[in-house]
């Protein structure tokens, strides 16, 4: 299911840097579609809890995704300066795009591969496997997210599930 | 220097596979015994541009086949071999293993080498076959030891054929060009000149037979002469040395003006096609001779995708047009109105991009039926009517599937053998016939057959054996057609290769309602069974009934649409604790409340409060409950599956004139899962 390399490969020197919450992470700004403020989501039905609903993304019909919800932080209202990152992650079933709502945009990073530090083990509770490492920018920390790994194995599962449940139905 | 023979490999594929449809179709046409030249012409030219295309492509093993296949067909139109069933079919085979040559080499996989050799070799006795029952042909020069380099004289029949200058080829530069290298005496033959009123100066009626004499060899002559191969018949025979004669001027071909008595020639027997004959045929191949170029699926769609946009765009100005104050607030509503105009006419063009007619999908079964019938031993016409009847691309791809089914139903099941159709008082040949038309906004298409009909008395008792319906039950006669679209049912005595293996007519309904179409079956025991099949021209726009949920807004499609209305109090009952039906027009329905279903918070919770939308799917009845309606409008359809996943009850969504995006309900699944909700 998973690419075997890891979406933030030696030739990817840049990171887009985003605020949840407090901490600061990245992911690979090749990955990165656009950024953009705030609209209404239109609710989907039967959805996960982290999926807010589906925007209108120049034509295409994508999810949007509460990245709070997902890391179990506290509910934020959505404002104005609310942003929503469109990237994409790479499926056996193609390339699937959606947006994460996060609080705020920082920056755009050059960084060395060898600055990548290895994720500590956060026991089995923890489920660090979509943490690709730290890093130390400014003298913060900066998580790098796997959004393969993070988004990716929930997405499918979900469209697999509810594909699989259709397809039973009409056999 | 090196050219990258590549990148015209998918034209290549493309064109053949076109060329082999077209030949399949026209050695169908061929009559035994009687064949139009005309049509073997064309079945000749086919084989030799693909035997041109895949030499230079290197593809040996498609160019070795194919020569013996055009070697074959030379004989066939040179008149030295007639046309038989037999060679009608072994032509028919060849097609298949070029099919198949063709496919392997396209996906890069081995091709089947016996087969192929087995074939070739069959190609190739039928044709020593001819040459031992006809050894009096003349040796073509080709075939004679080359070389002879010694002064030599030959005997060339030129014979162009009609659409010789069309493909820019000129006879009289043809014979110049012989003249600089030997001696030329040309005899012009003009017997097929048609008289002057009936004379179309763009065709070729004219045949030379030239005298050559000189120091040259047939390959040299030949050379001269490829230019215009396939475009002439063209018999080249050495002249046994005679004492030689005084040298005359070499006569420039357009100096013939006389008619010189034409030497019967004995392999060049075709007489020039009728006119109405030859515009038939071209009719035929001119499909894509002009006027029309390749595009690839995706970018269409990308152009669908962007018109989409467009339309939205500009519903987004013409709302924020209508707020506008001012002097300026007049001239800009004008232009609004006129973009709105353009972009309705653009989206239809585009809309038109992506229709294709239907020929592209029954031009299959012409073949099948006759393979079908003869592996039956039944006989078969098929009729078509309605082949240029367009429709949407998606949708034409999808229904192929279940025609093929239908058809073979028909075959399989319907038409009898004929013996049986005789003591029935029926021709022995059985009808197959296959219609298309437009109807409303929807394209209509017919199978039906003469045959025996369903046999309802059949379909009881197999129903019964299966445990479809009780062993007591005696359903009406339109029920007992139903029977065959439930699933496991299969009527055949003996399960065939054709049909019978218990996935029939279920599928068949399946994929036509998934294409948001609906099939009827009619049914007239001895007089034969009609399958009407009734399909939206497009996947891509669906008209919408906009109704509003609270903060949501959804589409009902208009085609599942029965009625609305608001009830009173009294027209509605409560069955259990959610089980909620109300009284219409003699039926008692249930609610789906979509609020509670989508969960969503309502304006209206008491159902007079709000309206009921009467809404049929799998025939079926509900009624949806919504806070109101709010309009109807032709949205396009776009999928939610790309990036999200499939959603229960929802079969997409679309983007309002806002932006905003409202998902589109699926109401046969809405149904589906009520019922199920209920029984669990």
């Amino acid at each position: 299911m998973h690419s075997p390399t890891p979406s933030l490969d030696a030739t990817a020197r840049q990171i887009l840097t985003f605020v949840l919450g407090g901490q600061t992470y990245g992911i690979d700004i090749l990955r990165v579609q656009e950024i953009r403020g705030w609209s209404t989501v239109t609710k989907i039905p039967h959805a996960p809890a982290h999926v807010l609903g589906v925007l209108n993304l120049r034509g295409s019909i994508v999810p949007i995704l509460d990245l709070r919800r997902r890391f179990a932080l506290e509910h934020a209202e959505y404002t104005a300066v609310t942003v929503i990152i469109v990237t994409s992650i790479v499926t056996a079933s193609g390339r699937r795009d959606f947006g994460v709502v996060v609080d705020g945009v920082s920056d755009v990073v050059d960084i060395d591969a060898a600055q990548i530090k290895p994720a500590p083990e956060l026991g089995a509770h923890g489920g660090a496997d979509y943490i690709l490492g730290l890093l130390c920018i400014d003298e913060r920390m900066v998580v790098l997210l796997d959004f393969d790994r993070l988004i990716g194995a929930e997405l499918v599962q979900t469209a697999d599930t509810t594909d699989s449940a259709a397809s039973v139905d009409a056999a | 220097m090196t050219v990258d023979l590549e990148q015209f490999h998918a034209a290549f594929y493309d064109e053949s596979f076109e060329a082999l449809a077209t030949m399949e179709t026209t050695l169908l046409q061929l009559d035994v015994g009687a064949p139009e030249p005309e049509l073997i012409n064309t079945i000749f030219r086919v084989a030799h541009s693909i035997k041109g295309g895949s030499a230079t492509f290197g593809f040996t093993d498609i160019a070795s086949f194919t020569h013996s296949l055009e070697s074959l067909l030379d004989a066939l139109r040179g008149g030295t071999m007639s046309v038989t069933a037999a060679v009608c079919d072994l032509l028919l085979r060849a097609v298949d293993v070029l099919r198949a040559l063709l496919r392997a080499r396209q996906a890069g996989q081995p091709i089947d080498a016996q087969r192929v050799a087995d074939l070739q070799f069959d190609l190739e006795v039928a044709l020593a076959g001819r040459s031992a029952a006809a050894p009096a042909q003349p040796v073509p020069a080709r075939v004679a030891p080359a070389g002879a380099r010694a002064p030599s004289q030959w005997q060339v029949r030129f014979r162009p054929h009609r659409k010789l200058f069309v493909h820019g080829n000129d006879p009289l530069r043809l014979v110049q060009a012989l003249a600089a290298i030997a001696e030329v005496d040309a005899q012009l033959d003009a017997q097929n000149l048609p008289p002057l009123a009936a004379l179309d100066p763009e065709d070729c009626h004219l045949a030379w037979t030239l005298s050559v004499r000189g120091p040259i060899d047939s390959a040299q002559i030949q050379q001269i002469f490829d230019w215009a191969e396939g475009d002439c018949e063209l018999l080249l025979q050495s002249v046994p040395a005679e004492p030689a004669e005084p040298a005359e001027p070499v006569t420039p071909p357009v100096a013939v003006a006389v008619p010189a008595p034409p030497p019967a020639s004995p392999a060049a027997p075709s007489p020039p096609a009728p006119l109405d004959t030859s515009a038939k045929t071209q009719a035929a191949n001119g499909l894509a001779d002009y006027g029309s170029i390749r595009v690839s699926v995706e970018k269409i769609d990308e152009l669908m995708n962007s018109v989409g946009e467009l339309v939205i765009t500009q519903a987004m100005l013409t709302q924020l047009g209508a707020k506008i104050e001012g002097p300026q607030a007049e001239p800009l509503r004008v232009g609004l109105a006129q973009l709105e105009r353009n972009m309705r006419e653009l989206q239809e063009s585009v809309m038109r991009v992506r229709m294709l007619p239907i020929s592209f999908v029954f031009s299959r079964f012409p073949r099948m039926v006759h393979d079908l019938a003869q592996q039956l031993g039944k006989r078969i016409e098929l009729k078509l009517t309605g082949e240029h009847t367009e429709l949407d691309k998606t949708v034409l791809e999808k229904i192929g599937d279940p025609l093929v089914h239908l058809v073979r139903n028909c075959i399989d099941h319907g038409i009898e053998l004929p013996a049986a159709r005789i003591a029935a008082g029926k021709p022995p040949a059985g009808t197959v016939q296959l219609a298309a038309c437009h109807r409303g906004g929807n394209i209509v298409v017919e199978v039906s057959d003469d045959g025996g009909g369903l046999d309802a008395a059949r379909i009881l008792r197999k129903a019964r054996e299966r445990g479809l319906i009780g062993p007591h039950d005696t359903p009406a006669d339109a029920q007992i057609l139903e029977l065959i679209f439930r699933p496991g049912f299969s009527t055949a005595e003996q399960t065939t290769d054709l049909s019978g293996r218990g996935v029939g007519m279920d599928v068949v309904r399946r994929n036509v309602k998934e294409l948001g179409g609906k099939i009827e079956l009619a049914s007239q025991a001895g007089r034969g069974a009609r399958f009407t099949i009734t399909l939206p021209l497009t996947l891509a726009i669906v008209d919408g009934q906009l109704v509003s949920v609270g903060t949501e807004t959804y589409i009902v499609p208009l085609t599942s649409i029965v009625e609305s209305l608001q009830l009173s109090a009294a027209q509605i009952s409560r069955i259990s604790a959610q089980g909620e039906v109300f009284a219409c027009r003699g039926e008692y329905l249930p609610i789906i409340r979509l609020h509670s279903l989508f969960g969503v918070e309502p304006r209206a919770r008491a159902l007079h409060e709000g309206l009921v939308v009467v809404a049929e799917g799998d025939g079926r009845r509900v009624g949806l409950f919504v806070d109101d309606l709010l309009g109807q409008q032709q949205v396009v359809i776009k999928s939610l599956q790309t990036h999200y996943g499939h959603i229960e009850g929802v079969a997409g969504a679309t983007i309002l004139g806002d932006g905003a995006v409202a998902l589109i309900l699926d109401v046969p699944g809405l149904i589906r899962g009520a019922s199920g909700r209920a029984a669990a």
